[in-house]
């Protein structure tokens, strides 16, 4: 299945070949273990897909979001923690290569070491006090010192692949007296960090993104603070790309189930040839709830490239915030609806977890997708915005 | 001017639950920075219209337009408000 035009099908065949051959052997040890998918990320360094977004000028491959998109729907599809924790690392690339300013060198150059050392990324957004609530912080930047030299201190409920990450994109409030909205991002290299971790990981899907809760303690130089205010970078580019990536991944954790259920019915219809089989109407039924998440996934994505190349004004403008945090809830709700139907087609043989029509871990990962920013949170947020908005 | 402009001071001061006093700030000073939250920058948009009796187009509907007095009265002369 292809999602869009405008792909690179060179870089969407070798991120196939990597999640057929890495990441599909892998996926139900990296769950039962709650272990970091490794081999599959060391196989997207190896193919230098983790600076498929960077530009060609600072030396990327200068790939399109609909690539990034495809390679998370291919990986989601054999393994949804792999995929989440590409689509996470490629969310702060697209940040600073959208907000890296003219004349901050300092991006450049570590976008460019994104390059040449395959650099993994985290994130640090939510935060012990304002949980997903990330347009506020109670974590500030230190005053700077004579050198520039500043700090921070965050107390973080949930890292994603926090011990194996090399940099982290954190918010925190711009200066110490700043209110809880007037916030920045900054990148920090781990040698800048002390991470001090908080409690376990032992949830119950997307296991193998590894996010336990961590006190992030920074010293940094002021150049690596993003030099845009981050409610820019998240109206224009964290906030959209973070639903469309992480409901591509969603689609192909939907997919895989659905692939699964279809071939428990074809296998069921070659044992009886000619009988009634319930489960293939039931089957059917499922394709169209899968053809709902998919129309909804790709327009989504379409509509943000198409914006982003042309009137990218409007990408901060409320309709078109709602428009991407209803992307957000409808694949969100529609994913683990398709893998619970797909458990439904299957029976016993998906609810047990080694079989090939297993569900279990499908269900599990999507379960995880209306909780990444609470449902209720960003219905809240919607609630408010209709209220004034004209065109939705 | 200084109607429209007094007129959206009395706005903000109602609805934009600032952290400072609004008499405080010049009208080119960030709002965000004194403390408006988004959810409070809706409620400043809606009694904008309800106050001025218009309607802001979606391409206004947006932060940086709610981001100062200026930039407000900035965005109510587009609709047809008369400075
Ligand atoms: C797999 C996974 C990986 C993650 N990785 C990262 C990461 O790498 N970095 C990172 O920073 N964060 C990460 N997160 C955290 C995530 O993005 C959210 O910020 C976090 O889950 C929010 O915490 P919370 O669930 O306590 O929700 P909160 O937003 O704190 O809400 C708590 C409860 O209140 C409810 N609620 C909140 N607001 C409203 C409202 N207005 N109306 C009604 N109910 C409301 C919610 O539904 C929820 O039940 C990850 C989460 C998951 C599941």
């Amino acid at each position: 299945m292809t999602i869009t035009a405008g792909t690179d099908a060179g870089l969407v065949a070798v991120a196939r070949r990597i999640a057929d051959e890495v990441a599909a052997p892998n996926a139900a040890e990296v769950d039962k273990e709650a272990r970091f998918p490794a081999e599959t990320v060391a196989a997207l360094r190896e193919e230098r897909l983790l600076s498929a977004l960077v530009p060609v000028e600072l030396g990327g491959a200068g790939a399109s979001l609909e690539t990034i998109a495809q390679v998370c729907f291919e990986l989601g599809r054999r393994c949804g923690a792999s995929g989440m924790v590409f689509a996470m690392h490629q969310i702060q690339v697209a940040c600073m290569v959208d907000h890296r300013g003219a004349g901050a060198p300092w991006f450049d150059d570590y976008l460019r070491e994104v390059v040449a050392e395959q650099r993994l990324i985290a994130s640090i957004t939510s935060e012990v006090g304002t949980g997903g609530d990330m347009g506020k912080s109670v974590a500030a930047v230190s005053e700077p010192d004579a050198e520039g030299r500043a700090t921070f201190e965050k107390q973080a409920p949930t890292v994603s692949y926090g011990p194996h990450a090399d940099a982290f994109l954190t918010t925190v409030r711009r200066a110490p007296d700043a209110e809880p909205g007037d916030q920045v991002a900054v990148l920090t290299r781990r040698e800048q960090m002390e991470m001090e971790p908080q409690g376990t990981w032992d949830p119950l899907g997307m296991r193998g993104t590894c996010s336990p809760g961590f006190v992030a303690k920074a010293a940094f130089a002021v150049e690596q603070i993003l030099p845009v205010p981050f409610s820019t970078i998240s109206a224009e580019t964290m906030t959209p790309v973070s639903h469309i990536l992480w409901s591509h991944v969603w689609l192909g954790i939907a997919t895989d189930a659905f692939d699964r259920a279809r071939a428990f019915v074809k296998a069921a219809a070659k044992r009886k040839p000619g009988e009634p089989l319930p489960a293939a109407i039931r089957l059917s039924e499922l394709m169209s709830e899968l053809s709902l998440l998919r129309a909804e996934v790709g327009l989504a994505l379409r509509e943000y490239c198409d914006l982003h190349a042309g009137d990218r004004a409007k990408l901060a403008e409320m309709a078109t915030i709602l428009r991407f945090n209803n992307l957000k809830i409808a694949a969100s709700e529609q994913a683990p609806k398709v893998c619970q139907e797909a458990l439904g087609v299957c029976g016993i043989v998906g609810y047990k977890n080694d079989t090939p029509f297993s569900v279990g871990r499908h269900l599990r990962d999507a379960m995880s997708a209306r909780l990444m920013v609470a449902n209720e949170r960003i219905h809240a947020t919607d609630a408010s915005l209709l209220l004034i908005a004209k065109e939705v | 001017m200084d109607e429209m402009n007094d007129q959206i001071r009395r706005v903000i001061r109602e609805h934009g639950h600032l952290s400072v006093d609004i008499d405080s700030l010049a009208d080119d000073a960030d709002l965000y920075q004194a403390g408006m939250a988004s959810h409070a920058s809706v409620n400043v948009m809606i009694a904008l219209e309800d106050a001025f009796d218009v309607e802001f187009l979606d391409s206004m509907l947006k932060r940086s337009v709610f981001e100062s007095v200026d930039s407000i009265a900035q965005a109510l002369t587009e609709v047809g408000v008369e400075a």
